[in-house]
């Protein structure tokens, strides 16, 4: 293969896994849009209480890596329904404007509550025996491929629960209708509570993962990443689960070409540009519907 | 009831009157510190050694000013590694708890904002750590400040070290760098290392940036990769050097890393472990290797805090030990008294080695020391003298 190739091959996966966890966290932020039309701006918190959960397992349990997985997805989703009973349930019909305060309150709180725990970043232990592997030029680490893969996986799952069983028909409807919808019998409540544990469970999944490609966590780190999940979200068109998806692979994916074909100061400023030119251009987002509002 | 309320006042007046008449025979020193934020264990280092050195004194019976023993008071305040915080602590030691001189901040982007408003407050500022020539410069006239000093080198000198001991020692012709464009410390660095390992007759073949916070560094180790290089330079903090040695291995980059005095926390080993060994970087003095002055310092620090003083503690002891002699020296305890006599101080023998002020001018002249990580530890390897 031509170096050309080589590199540009390189550069793909590189995207890709980053891609697949900004793919991960922008499912939560899509998810409770899409049921309760609130952006969740504690969701980035939610994926670093899952990383330092991840850290606990790990270190203080000792566990391999698939229970640590499992604990750690187990962990934030309870976060992620606590979150939701305690601070956003008894705002559900007030101003949308006090929800979006909230959830930036229960983020700060999250961040701070950490860092009084953990003052020090911490470093997560290889759960994973790294192999690197040289095809043909191209560096490829199973990391890569466990992150990759798993990301995959756990969005065909979603996608499944969504689109083809009772649950997913249940939130689809509630978040069509919520006046109506539970007159049918459907658990309002609960499956609010479900969409939450959903989303939060798959931060949780990324904080693994994140920590496993990033190994030094810190209580501040779901903050930059929680806003390009929820940038990829809206790129998508927020609300829309497949959307979320392709809106987190292209935005993993401008932000390391822009890098490996500009010099990498321009990184942030082509990336961006690019993406709010998409914004002005598809204002709902790629798969994005706007919503009639009905009088 | 009335009597014990007249009591009460009484005895509160009695006490106040007394803070404040205790509060005369005392001088108030600030220290600013990265006490939570970005990097802590900068902050925690620095907190440790002021207060050690306090100790010290007052466990001497205080600073001799004059013809009386004055204790040493610390107020001590967290800047969150922001340097909007950093503005914020300055000002409020300065015309708040009114301190005599300021300690800190550490690190370069957090310095440069607090030593402005010590500047046009008039107050004496000694910075620890922060190597970046802005620091102590006016940028504006392009003169030094007449406040602001620091206990360590600065940029220029430990970039050309750096670039000498890539170019002569490793023998390397062409390096990479990659460095973050957003923090003040990183960037001056990175272009010194750049000019003067060009001069030498070296080739910089990738010359990558990316900015704070980032966790991901694929796009440009790729880039880097693609280039070739001999060697690869990472001036960044602590917590970011492991994630960027773990990740270019993984993208099976092999060539040696160097590093500057940023490298220099045990948190260092800690979150990198193995994957750091063999890699070299520069920093303000060896522990393994210290004059006799240091040992105490050493063994003190030791004995308190249950850990190996890092470059950061080492300075920040040194930085009040030239503000002790200075206020000794000045006989009052007075700011600018303070200023005049630290920048005539002679000769300081401080735990990172001799140090003097040059006329009009706000850095030290020092040497500087390569270390090696040799077993997941720090251990000497050469001097390299201005």
């Amino acid at each position: 293969m031509s170096e050309g190739i080589i590199y540009w091959l390189q550069q793909t996966l590189n995207a890709l896994q980053l891609g697949s966890i900004y793919a991960l966290i922008a499912l939560g932020y899509t998810m409770v849009y899409g049921i309760l039309t609130m952006i969740n701006f504690a969701h980035g918190d939610v994926f670093m209480v899952g990383a330092f959960f991840c850290f606990l397992a790990a270190v203080y349990l000792g566990l391999p890596f698939v229970p640590t997985l499992l604990l750690t997805m187990l962990g934030a989703a309870l976060v992620g329904v606590m979150i939701e009973r305690l601070a956003y349930k008894p705002l559900r019909n007030a101003p949308r404007v006090s929800a979006i305060i909230t959830a930036l309150g229960v983020g700060i709180f999250l961040e701070n509550f950490t860092l009084a725990l953990a003052p020090y970043p911490k470093n997560i232990p290889a759960l994973l025996a790294n192999a690197t592997w040289n095809m043909g030029g191209v560096s490829i680490s199973s990391l890569q491929i466990i992150i990759i893969l798993l990301s995959l996986g756990l969005m065909f799952v979603l996608d499944y629960v969504v689109y083809r069983t009772p649950v997913g028909i249940a939130m689809r409807a509630i978040s069509w209708d919520k006046t109506y919808v539970p007159l049918m019998g459907v658990p309002l409540d609960l499956i609010i509570s479900v969409t939450f544990a959903i989303g939060a469970g798959l931060a949780g999944a990324a904080g693994t993962m994140y920590g496993l490609a990033y190994p030094v966590i810190d209580p501040y780190m779901g903050i930059m990443v929680g806003w390009k999940a929820f940038i990829s979200a809206v790129v998508g068109g927020i609300g829309n689960i497949r959307g979320a998806m392709i809106g987190a692979f292209i935005l993993g994916g401008v932000e390391i070409m822009v890098a490996a074909f500009f010099p990498s100061t321009y990184r942030d400023f082509v990336a961006f540009t690019l993406l709010m030119l998409l914004i002005v251009i598809r204002p709902y987002g790629i798969l994005g519907q706007p919503r009639t509002q009905k009088v | 009831m009335r009597k014990v309320l007249s009591l009460l006042l009484v005895s509160m007046l009695i006490s106040f009157g007394a803070t404040a008449w205790s509060a005369e025979k005392t001088i108030k020193l600030g220290v600013i510190a990265e006490l939570t934020g970005d990097m802590p264990a900068v902050g925690a280092s620095c907190r440790n050694a002021a207060e050690l050195a306090v100790k010290e004194v007052n466990a001497a019976g205080g600073l001799q000013v004059g013809k009386e023993k004055m204790k040493v008071e610390l107020v001590v305040e967290d800047n969150a590694g922001k340097a909007d915080q950093s503005a914020a602590a300055a000002q409020k030691l300065i015309t708040q708890d009114e301190v005599v001189a300021i300690v800190g901040p550490n690190a370069s982007r957090y310095a440069i904002p607090a030593s402005e408003i010590a500047e046009s407050e008039k107050t004496v500022l000694i910075t620890p750590w922060s190597t970046n020539p802005k620091t102590t410069m006016d940028e504006k006239t392009g003169k030094p400040k007449d406040y602001v000093f620091r206990a360590c080198f600065i940029d220029p000198f430990q970039g050309g070290v750096l670039a000498k001991f890539a170019y002569q020692t490793l023998k390397a012709k062409k390096a990479a760098v990659l460095y973050d464009v957003a923090s003040d410390y990183n960037k001056g660095i990175a272009e010194v290392f750049k000019t003067n390992y060009e001069k030498l007759g070296g080739k910089i073949v990738a010359f990558e940036t990316y900015t704070t916070n980032d966790k991901d560094f694929s796009a440009q180790l790729t880039k880097i990769k693609d280039a070739k290089p001999d060697v690869i330079f990472l001036p960044n903090y602590y917590n970011e050097v492991p994630l960027q040695v773990q990740q270019a291995k993984r993208l099976g980059i092999t060539v040696p890393f160097i590093g500057s005095d940023s490298w220099g926390s045990p948190e260092l080993l800690t979150l990198g472990g193995a994957d750091l060994n063999g890699y070299y970087f520069s920093t303000h003095y060896a522990a393994d290797n210290a004059a006799p002055v240091a040992k105490k310092f050493i063994a003190d620090y030791e004995k308190a805090y249950g850990a190996k003083p890092d470059d950061v503690a080492a300075l920040t002891y040194d930085a009040f030990g030239l503000l002790f002699g200075a206020i000794k020296s000045a006989g009052k305890v007075d700011r600018e008294a303070v200023r005049v006599s630290l920048s005539t101080l002679p000769d300081y023998k401080g735990v990172t080695g001799d140090m003097k002020f040059k006329a009009d001018s706000r850095d030290p002249i020092k040497s500087a020391v390569i270390l090696e990580i040799k077993d997941g530890k720090f251990t000497y390897f050469t001097n390299a003298k201005p």
